[in-house]
């Protein structure tokens, strides 16, 4: 059986530095899926390669065992992947609720003929429902109005999830989304992640609070310095000595 | 209904208007319609945050290509029009694979050369071009009869109701555009590209549509000056006239549809009653750029953010 998504010798270098170094794993379909590592893993540089933002200097990035690498983002948006950024990256000076319009673009193509003469009202009334459930579902429903970026942090990660939301993904990356987030706003995101994966949409995880990777994920790859650590369920990576060692060597507890 | 009021009164003044002002005021009300639509136009790209500086030599580009297919093939005036709204854009769409490998400030030196060189290709190439002299003689729109009235072109009161018709069905076209997905899709291209992009935008093509469309009504005002002058050469659609455009776009404000058609308004109204009354007509360059800096400096958002200013207050009361 092919995984959903597959990363083959996966290998960036800047110049001189290579921040991810011949990475290797697999996603499986209806998984959550943590990836995690200390600062400077080359989490986000592994996120970039997958979603098209950068073209790998090295391997490959497979989905459904077709190759993807090198393709612009747009292209592996429409195949399926979308992705938030790790710094809440939104269209502050736009409404809540066009943000998760823009969401629905691939969806609901726009068709420049059929606006002109007003013959998209079902399309626009399709979209505007489902970038309203999208919002609904990470309780921004009574946000619509507001402008995206005079949002509290935690509401403006959750808007970056319902974006990437609002298209129906087969694969959601996820860059630190519980960052800025309270530890009861953290709890309820977690429950809709949970929740998300339930409905079959796969999730990949960047994250450093552990209590959220460990209490969500089913499986979790650990990497250091760009290389291929550790991989396993939460309770072996806890215990897994070179993880511990990683983590203590950057300073950072692993709870 | 009210708002069919609203527009049945602003139709009805349009028609009075021309009626009540002076030969030389109704030949600036045919340029002040044209040039709504060149404005306007403008506003379109910006929306994805690129400006360019060959606007208006892309609006030459229509006026030349419907001056040529009516002169030189005969074709009937009005749809020779929509050839130069069409070779417009079609040129722009050949223009964005270059322009289109640069972003902001590179785009806006790259479309200043790109106008230079069609302008160079007008100047040097007599045949069909006319060089640096231009066409001369162009076809005037054929006159015609709507039972209650006459069309007849050589009256500007009769161009300024025609080209008033052909610039309000631009205009209502661009606002359905600016309202649409589509629309919204040009804001996510120019606020944010790379959350546009991860939401499975192609940044390139909705660059270009966008470019192509502003382009294409660009090329509609420049047909409709062409027949209503009739002659155009390589200075008709120089820098000097993008630099107004500019100042129209800017004084005005390009945060809503009607920023810079406002701006636009109020300046041609500035330029015919105090310029030419005070005699200072030479110096509208110098004055224009005055305004421009000043308008900038003191009213960075410029003239629609004060008219939101009154119609914010009014719906606090
Ligand atoms: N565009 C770039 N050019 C040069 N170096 C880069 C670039 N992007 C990332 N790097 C470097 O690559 C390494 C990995 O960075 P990356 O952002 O992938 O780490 P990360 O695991 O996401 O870290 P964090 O947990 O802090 O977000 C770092 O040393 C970083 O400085
Ligand atoms: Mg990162």
């Amino acid at each position: 059986m092919t995984s959903l998504l597959e990363v083959q010798n996966l290998t960036m270098r800047f110049g001189g530095l290579t921040a991810v170094d011949g990475l290797n794993f697999k996603v499986e379909k209806g998984h959550i899926h943590g990836l995690i590592g200390p600062n400077g893993a080359g989490k986000t540089t592994t996120f970039n390669m997958i979603s098209g933002f950068y073209t790998p200097s090295d391997g490959k990035v497979l989905l459904n065992g077709e190759e993807i690498s090198g393709l612009p983002m747009h292209h592996v948006a429409n195949r399926g992947i979308v992705r938030t950024f790790q710094h809440s990256t939104l269209f502050g000076e736009l409404s809540v609720l066009d943000n998760a319009l823009v969401g629905t673009h691939m969806t609901f193509r726009p068709n420049i003929f059929a606006a002109i003469l007003g013959l998209d009202g079902a399309a626009r009334r399709n979209a505007l429902d489902r970038a309203r459930s999208s919002l609904e579902f990470f309780g921004l429903g009574g946000l619509e109005d507001e402008l995206a970026g005079d949002l509290s942090h935690g509401h403006q990660r959750a808007l970056g999830m319902a974006v990437a939301y609002a298209s129906r993904p087969d694969l959601i990356l996820l860059d630190e989304p519980f960052t800025g987030m309270n530890p009861e706003e953290t709890r309820q995101m977690m429950g809709l992640m949970r929740r998300l994966c339930a409905e079959g949409t796969t999730i990949l995880l960047v994250e450093h609070d552990m209590q959220a990777i460990m209490g969500l994920c089913d499986n979790i790859t650990c990497m250091s310095f760009g290389k291929f650590l550790a991989e396993g369920g939460p309770s072996e990576i806890r215990n897994h000595p070179d993880v511990i060692e990683a983590y203590l060597g950057g300073a950072r507890h692993v709870a | 209904m009210r708002n069919f009021l609203i527009w049945a009164v602003v139709a009805v003044a349009l028609i009075i208007l021309p009626n009540l002002v002076s030969f030389s005021q109704q030949e600036v009300l045919v340029f002040l319609t044209i040039n709504i639509l060149v404005v306007a136009s403008y506003r379109l790209l910006t929306l994805t945050g690129e400006w360019s500086l060959g606007h208006v030599v892309i609006m030459g580009v229509g006026a030349y290509a419907s001056a040529l297919v009516t002169k030189e093939l005969g074709l009937w005036v009005p749809l020779g029009i929509l050839v130069g709204g069409a070779s417009a854009a079609f040129i722009a769409f050949l223009l964005s694979y270059p322009l289109f490998r640069m972003k902001g400030f590179y785009f806006l030196i790259g479309s200043f050369a790109a106008g230079e060189i069609i302008r160079l290709l007008w100047k040097r190439f007599r045949d069909p071009f006319g060089g640096a002299k231009g066409i001369k003689g162009i076809d005037p729109m054929p006159d015609f009869s709507i039972g209650i009235y006459q069309f007849d072109f050589f009256e500007p009161v009769s161009y300024f109701y025609f080209s008033a018709v052909v610039v309000a069905l631009c205009l209502w076209i661009l606002w359905r555009i600016e309202k649409s997905p589509v629309g919204l899709t040009f804001h996510a291209v120019h606020w944010q590209d790379k959350l546009a992009q991860a939401s499975g935008v192609n940044l390139r093509s909705y660059r270009t549509l966008a470019f192509v469309i502003a382009s294409g009504f660009a090329g509609i005002a420049g047909a409709l000056l062409a027949h209503y002058i009739g002659t155009i050469n390589p200075n008709s659609f120089d820098v000097e006239v993008m630099v107004f455009v500019l100042t129209w776009a800017i004084v005005g404000g390009t945060g809503t549809f009607y920023g810079p058609i406002l701006g636009c308004i109020v300046l041609t109204i500035l330029n015919e009653i105090v310029l030419r009354e005070l005699g200072l007509e030479q110096t509208r360059p110098l004055i224009y750029g005055l305004i421009l800096i000043l308008s900038i400096l003191f009213m960075p958002n410029g003239l629609e953010s004060i008219v939101q200013k009154f119609t914010r207050r009014k719906e606090a009361k």
